[in-house]
């Protein structure tokens, strides 16, 4: 029984070559594919290195080869950056209440919630996001809907705006914010609430001073989960946002089709990665624990 | 216990409600629009279900789903298996780098994940197709089989493995005869999580399939970014159903198995 429990070890290998091979080491690739020159047909000059591709973030080469700003990406950046923080703010402000009250009710009814919760994100995102076309677009059900009220005259013009990438993004990541609260409510000592409220605090008292603190990390958690795939968002603002809104995500992407510039979309990739991994770092070194890492046990 | 709900700030009922309709209504108003005689997307006239008939008819789709399919099928059977092995090995220890690399394609936004992966398969010369997406797919099937195998493997009970042992069951037919079928609900159910995500998936498929390889959500794309069309609603809402069967089914398994 030793020797084989001594062997078991090893059963971990293929799974770790295979995970070291296909996510470290394509990441390690696009580290170094950022600070390479791009081909002039595309594609890359192998071992010729620039930093081009970062520079290229704020500045632009003028005709006498100076560098000039240029704040076309800055923009795409801030609105990226804009969109994820209000997203993750309309996701708490509508997943707390509802972590909450999961959290307090039945276990048996708690399960059944917690499925319900889980089953869009198990759903074809393209297929969620095609779902809130129909809603916003002009003569779409709101905008129809509100016409046929009275409350409404002329298009309302929803689809293709921020707000309406917002809206794709609060749908498709909710779960992420709701999850991660309620797995840290549900371990919540209720007798300490009930103390405070024997001290004179009232629900809400209670609430503010003894529930939100404890549910923290899991807040925290459901923040960071959020605003992590908000930002590297791709269908939503593409769907959703129609040619003209862009976010880092559409930014990416075009650098592989039209563009054709690999170090560039290599190096916006390798910036998103780096605010992943500092969100992480961040989450873990304040709560000793990856984020979510609750959420599966 | 104490009870709960009488703890915590009223009108969270409300608010619950709100949630749960924010997020089922957009779905089942597609379904609904999806059975729509009308051509204009949008605008209810009859119940119809002919364009399930036109999707059902068109050769592109048909293709790209048997494209889904057979992706589907061998990076979720790979991937778990994969999984199945890892979770066997860290049995009973944690190891929190291991577990960190398992979890790594959860945590990397898709598309950096993306953009990784084709360029990895431009630097080695592998060309761009059903292979790519397949290798692609098999390494998120990865997480999401190893969640629920590991969670199953950690709930067993110790003592029944040092019985079989004291049975003198060698090591081997111990595992055959009483860890596996006590797995089993958990491989099953990892199994179909990563059948469902790799079905599902769209945008490193989207980077990593080249031209001959389109998937059924790539497809899908390209229809949708054409435009609103009673087809676009038919198809969609027949991946929003096989979708939700799996999981219904998977949660079914793995509850099943832990009763």
């Amino acid at each position: 029984m030793r020797g084989w429990t001594r062997g078991r070890g090893l059963l971990v290998l293929p799974a770790v070559l295979v995970l070291l091979a296909f996510t470290v080491l394509p990441l390690c690739i696009m580290a170094y594919v950022s600070v390479l020159e791009r081909g002039t047909y595309g594609g890359v000059e192998w071992g010729r290195h620039t930093l081009d591709a970062y520079v290229a973030f704020l500045f632009e080469r003028d005709l006498d080869d100076s560098l000039v700003l240029n704040p076309d990406y800055l923009k795409i950046f801030a609105r990226s950056f804009g969109l994820a923080a209000f997203t993750t703010a309309l996701c708490l402000t509508i997943g707390l209440p509802t972590a909450l009250y999961m959290a307090t009710r039945a276990p048996k009814r708690r399960n059944l919630l917690v499925f319900l919760v889980t089953i869009p994100f198990w759903t074809n995102l393209l297929v969620r996001t095609y779902a809130w076309i129909l809603l916003l677009r002009n003569n779409g059900l709101i905008d129809k809907g509100l016409h046929d009220l009275g409350l409404a005259s002329g298009p309302l013009d929803l689809l293709y705006t921020p707000f309406a990438i917002m809206i794709g993004l609060t749908y498709t990541f909710l779960p992420f914010m709701v999850l991660p609260v309620y797995a840290s409510l549900e371990k919540l000592d209720w007798r300490l609430v009930e103390a405070a409220m024997d001290l004179g605090a009232t629900r809400v008292t209670a609430f503010r001073r003894v529930v939100l603190p404890l549910s923290l990390p899991g807040v925290v958690a459901g923040m960071v989960l959020v605003f992590v795939p908000c930002l590297g968002a791709y269908v939503a603002p593409e769907l959703l946002g129609g040619a003209k809104v862009l976010m880092i995500g559409n930014l990416i992407q075009s650098q592989f089709g039209a563009a054709r510039n690999w170090p560039f979309g290599a190096a916006l990739a390798f910036a998103l990665l780096a605010i992943v991994l500092l969100a992480m770092a961040f989450y873990a070194l304040r709560f000793g624990a990856a984020p979510g890492e609750e959420k599966g046990r | 216990m104490t009870d709960a709900h009488a703890l915590v700030p009223r009108g969270l009922g409300p608010v619950a409600v709100l949630f749960f309709a924010f997020l089922y209504l957009p779905i089942l108003i597609l379904l609904v629009l999806s059975f729509n005689a009308n051509e204009q997307a949008t605008i209810w006239t009859g119940f119809s279900t002919a364009w399930y008939g036109r999707v059902l008819g068109n050769g592109d789709i048909l293709k790209a789903a048997g494209n889904s399919l057979t992706v589907a099928a061998s990076a979720s059977l790979m991937g778990t298996a994969l999984a199945l092995l890892a979770a066997l090995g860290l049995k009973g220890r944690s190891s929190r780098p291991l577990m960190a690399l398992v979890s790594l394609p959860l945590l990397v936004p898709e598309i950096v994940t993306a953009v990784a992966s084709l360029l990895l398969f431009v630097l080695i010369g592998l060309p761009l197709g059903l292979a790519t997406v397949v290798l692609a797919h098999t390494v998120f099937c990865i997480p999401f089989a190893f969640l629920p195998i590991r969670a199953r493997l950690q709930g067993m009970d110790p003592l029944l493995g040092d019985a079989a042992h004291d049975l003198y069951a060698t090591p081997l037919r111990a595992f055959l005869r009483v860890t596996l079928p006590l797995l089993w609900p958990g491989i099953l159910s990892g199994l179909m999580l990563a059948f469902i995500i790799s079905l599902d998936d769209f945008v490193i498929t989207y980077f990593v399939a080249g031209a001959g390889a389109t998937t059924l959500p790539v497809y899908i794309f390209g229809m949708i970014r054409i435009g609103v069309t009673p087809e676009v609603n038919a198809v969609s809402a027949m991946m929003l159903v096989v979708s939700i069967a799996f999981v219904t089914l998977s949660w079914i398994v793995a509850r099943r198995g832990s009763a």
